[in-house]
């Protein structure tokens, strides 16, 4: 599982763990059934303290994004299907947020990035996009 | 005993004029990563020597395992897997000779763990300490902390000198400790961002005092980072309650806060500024913003 953890924001460690996992359930990264690492692996990977992985996992399990099977792991949940839709939905008003910042900040209107989303778009569907 | 490991009550120390312990006391819980940060001089090796039994308490107490440390060190340091800042190893020995040396004290010692660790850092059982490199000698006296799988893992400064791969064993190392059920670390270092990371409980001290002293989680709550924006460029540093630390230039400052965020709101406002930005804050602001920058 590739988690990246940075400290520059401030966001504490598992949260970024339980965001990172939901962005990769959401994308379909990691489909349902999936295992996820044991703690103490994930936690050797991030370098991270155990207890870190142990409460982002609990935290996972509270929503349903995962859960226990007793002596053999933690899995992706087959029924994640409504919690993915607003993930997704979380994910891309994020991005939405952004690039209106951005674009505001740039003088853009509302009307103008309309266009060049709908100008990108037609350019990917015929190949033309980069 | 309950669930201290380490239970330090009200000690002060003082070499000469300077106090390098004044009034501390904290408590590490078990099975936590327990992260302890100051500068340099801050007083974390004299609490490290104290806790080892190496020092006694002049004033107030010391509990390891709930036993004096100084009057019971073969019940204390049997549990205690320690590696100190300047890796203080019998130069003449052997890897292999100092491994059979330390076993010797550690009923517990468990051979198999001790050589496949040899065999991941790639070390020669036949060098003789006086020739390993900076970075051998620092996993030499790792395996020699934690192959007898200690009750408490006690690092000073673990990370002081070292390259990234290095950095990188020793804290899976502390992980792997951890991570088996009832085992503690007490880690002493001035990388915040080490600290940040392997921490369930950190305790920061300066000049000799406990000055913050929490879990990480509930640290990282109370404190905020603020972006302020002043309609009008500020020419000297603008006061602000409820504020820790406040920097900037012109128009733009940043700020930390403890807790009071609504006292630090209404000072904001009122100065016809407003906050454009407000995010938690990295240990390491949250470090400078209590002791200052010349601190680190």
């Amino acid at each position: 599982m590739n988690i990246q953890i940075t400290l520059k924001d401030g966001v504490p460690i598992y949260r970024q763990i339980v965001n990172q996992v939901k962005y990769m359930v959401a994308s379909g990264q990691l489909q349902p059934g999936m295992e996820v690492p044991p703690i103490r692996v994930l936690a050797e990977q991030l370098l991270v303290t155990p207890n870190t992985v142990v409460k982002a996992y609990r935290e996972l399990e509270t929503e349903g994004v995962v859960y226990k099977r007793r002596g053999a792991g933690t899995f992706i949940s087959e029924n994640g299907s409504p919690l993915k839709a607003a993930e997704q939905r979380r994910i891309l008003t994020e991005r939405a947020d952004t690039l209106l910042t951005e674009a505001r900040q740039m003088g853009y209107s509302v009307e103008d990035i309309m266009k060049l989303v709908k100008e990108r778009a037609a350019e990917l569907e015929n190949g033309t996009g980069n | 005993m309950g669930n201290k490991v380490v239970d330090i009550q009200g000690v002060t120390r003082q070499f000469g004029d300077l106090k390098a312990l004044d009034d501390i006391s904290f408590a590490v819980e078990r099975g936590c990563v327990h992260g302890l940060v100051g500068a340099n001089g801050a007083g974390k090796t004299t609490l490290i020597k104290h806790i080892l039994g190496l020092l006694k308490a002049k004033s107030g107490t010391v509990r390891v395992f709930d036993q004096d440390p100084v009057r019971k060190p073969v019940e204390v340091l049997g549990r205690i897997g320690y590696l100190s800042e300047e890796r203080d190893l019998p130069e003449w020995m052997r890897i292999h000779e100092l491994m059979r040396y330390t076993q010797a004290y550690h009923p517990k010692w468990d051979m198999n763990y001790a050589d496949s660790l040899i065999k991941t850092f790639e070390l020669d059982p036949r060098q003789k300490i006086k020739d390993l490199s900076r970075g051998q000698r620092a996993l030499t006296g790792l395996i020699a902390a934690v192959a007898h799988r200690p009750d408490l893992l006690l690092l000073d400064e673990p990370s002081s000198g070292l390259d990234a791969v290095v950095r990188q064993d020793i804290l899976k190392e502390v992980v792997r400790a951890v991570a088996d059920e009832g085992r503690t670390a007490l880690f002493s270092s001035h990388l915040l961002d080490e600290v940040e990371r392997m921490s369930d409980v950190v305790t920061m001290i300066h000049k000799g005092k406990v000055v913050l002293h929490g879990t990480l989680d509930d640290i990282k709550a109370a404190h905020q980072c603020l972006t302020i924006q002043f309609s009008e460029e500020q020419t000297s540093r603008p006061e602000i309650a409820g504020v820790l630390s406040l920097e900037g230039y012109g128009n733009q400052w940043q700020a930390v806060c403890n807790g009071e965020f609504e006292v630090a709101k209404a000072a904001i406002q009122s100065l016809g500024a407003k906050i454009t930005e407000a995010r938690g804050a990295s240990l390491q602001e949250i470090f400078v913003a209590r002791v200052g920058r010349g601190a680190m």
